[in-house]
């Protein structure tokens, strides 16, 4: 009896089936937890389900590659997401066009506070080169950071995870310290939150109001280039 | 619906396409972005329908990053090197970097005209 089962669960935990729906089961769960304690920032949903998620796969001893077999139907979607951004973006048109230019400047002061503050602790806390380097570009999205983190001879993989908890950071206390520092402007919400937090810090800012969606989306978009033309010239001065 | 999203697909696609070709530094789905923009621009409004797809895929979009995560997560190795400096200077330089951008965009933002107001230049 006790093999059958251990049978059926070794079939089951290998089937995508499984792994999708408990991606899905374990972050419904976290979402309404969330909820029940009044959003407190601590208890973020992506937070809890990453890190139950980690757990049940360690428990289980069961190989990433099993799980992201199930878990790539939601991974895949990230990127028409990011195509669908184009929609809250062309709504708020009229409100980017008017402040163009006071985007530019924002996410130009954002990409190099990102970039220095993290290059400047890290190396004030005596972390190595290559940390250094790895931490730079934490505040743009995934697959832009990593490529300047390779092209400055860091470690891309740990840039990913670096990347990933930045934006987490971002998401869970951007409302909260926005409220703080009396910003109430929603374009300014946006901006701040995709500058410093890329996509993950984007997601929350959407639930915020759909314009601190767009402007995250599109500071977001702006950080990215910013960072990939102006980190290597940063870094050339601190090494220099 | 479903025009809406292959329409959704096919910019990706064509922004995946375009950055290999042009070996951009950037991804695929951010030209994918672009050029969804460009649509709406020649088109003038947002078909309903695609509106619809775009919302579900925005509103849901936090699930999306877990699988990604997990994967990064599940490579705890890679932060035992510095993890002190790391983990301070990534909490630090988010919530600076937070406060600076937007007190930057609230100044300039309010120092502008107000909607409606004649600009200088017109």
């Amino acid at each position: 009896m006790i093999e059958h089962f251990s049978a059926v669960w070794m079939e089951m935990a290998a089937n995508p089936l499984f792994n999708l729906t408990l991606t899905l089961l374990v972050f419904v769960s976290a979402s309404y937890l969330y909820r029940q304690f009044n959003n407190n920032p601590l208890l973020n949903p992506v937070l809890v389900s990453i890190v139950v998620l980690v757990g049940l796969l360690y428990v289980t001893s069961t190989p990433y590659d099993i799980y992201f077999k199930g878990a790539q139907f939601l991974h895949f979607l990230l990127g028409p997401a990011t195509v669908a951004l184009a929609i809250p973006l062309y709504r708020q048109l009229e409100r980017v066009k008017k402040s163009a230019a006071a985007i530019l400047f924002s996410v130009l002061c954002g990409s190099i506070t990102a970039a220095g503050t993290a290059i400047f602790i890290t190396w004030l806390m005596g972390a190595q080169w290559v940390s250094i380097i790895s931490i730079a570009p934490k505040s743009v999205t995934t697959p832009v950071a990593m490529g300047i983190t390779e092209q400055l001879g860091g470690l891309p993989s740990l840039t990913a995870a670096i990347v990933i908890l930045t934006g987490i950071i971002g998401a869970m206390f951007a409302p909260a310290l926005l409220k703080l520092c009396g910003v109430e402007d929603e374009a300014a919400k946006g901006i701040a939150i995709g500058a410093a937090s890329h996509g993950v810090g984007t997601a929350r800012a959407i639930q915020i109001s759909e314009v601190a969606g767009a402007f995250s989306g599109l500071a977001m978009g702006l950080n990215a280039l910013a960072t990939a033309l102006l980190l290597p010239i940063l870094w050339q001065l601190f090494r220099g | 619906m479903l025009e809406y999203l292959t329409l959704i697909l096919i910019c990706q696609l064509v922004g995946e396409i375009s950055i290999n070709l042009l070996e951009l530094p950037i991804p695929g789905p951010v030209v994918g972005m672009i050029l969804l923009f460009l649509y709406l621009l020649a088109k003038g409004a947002v078909p309903s329908a695609l509106s619809n797809v775009s919302s579900t895929l925005l509103t849901n979009m936090s699930v999306l990053f877990i699988p990604a995560g997990v994967g990064v997560m599940a490579h705890t190795t890679l932060l035992k090197t510095d993890f002190w400096p790391i983990m301070i200077a990534m909490v630090v330089s988010t919530l600076v970097t937070i406060i600076v951008t937007a007190l930057v965009m609230k100044k300039l933002n309010k120092t502008s005209p107000p909607d409606g107001a004649p600009q200088p230049n017109d």
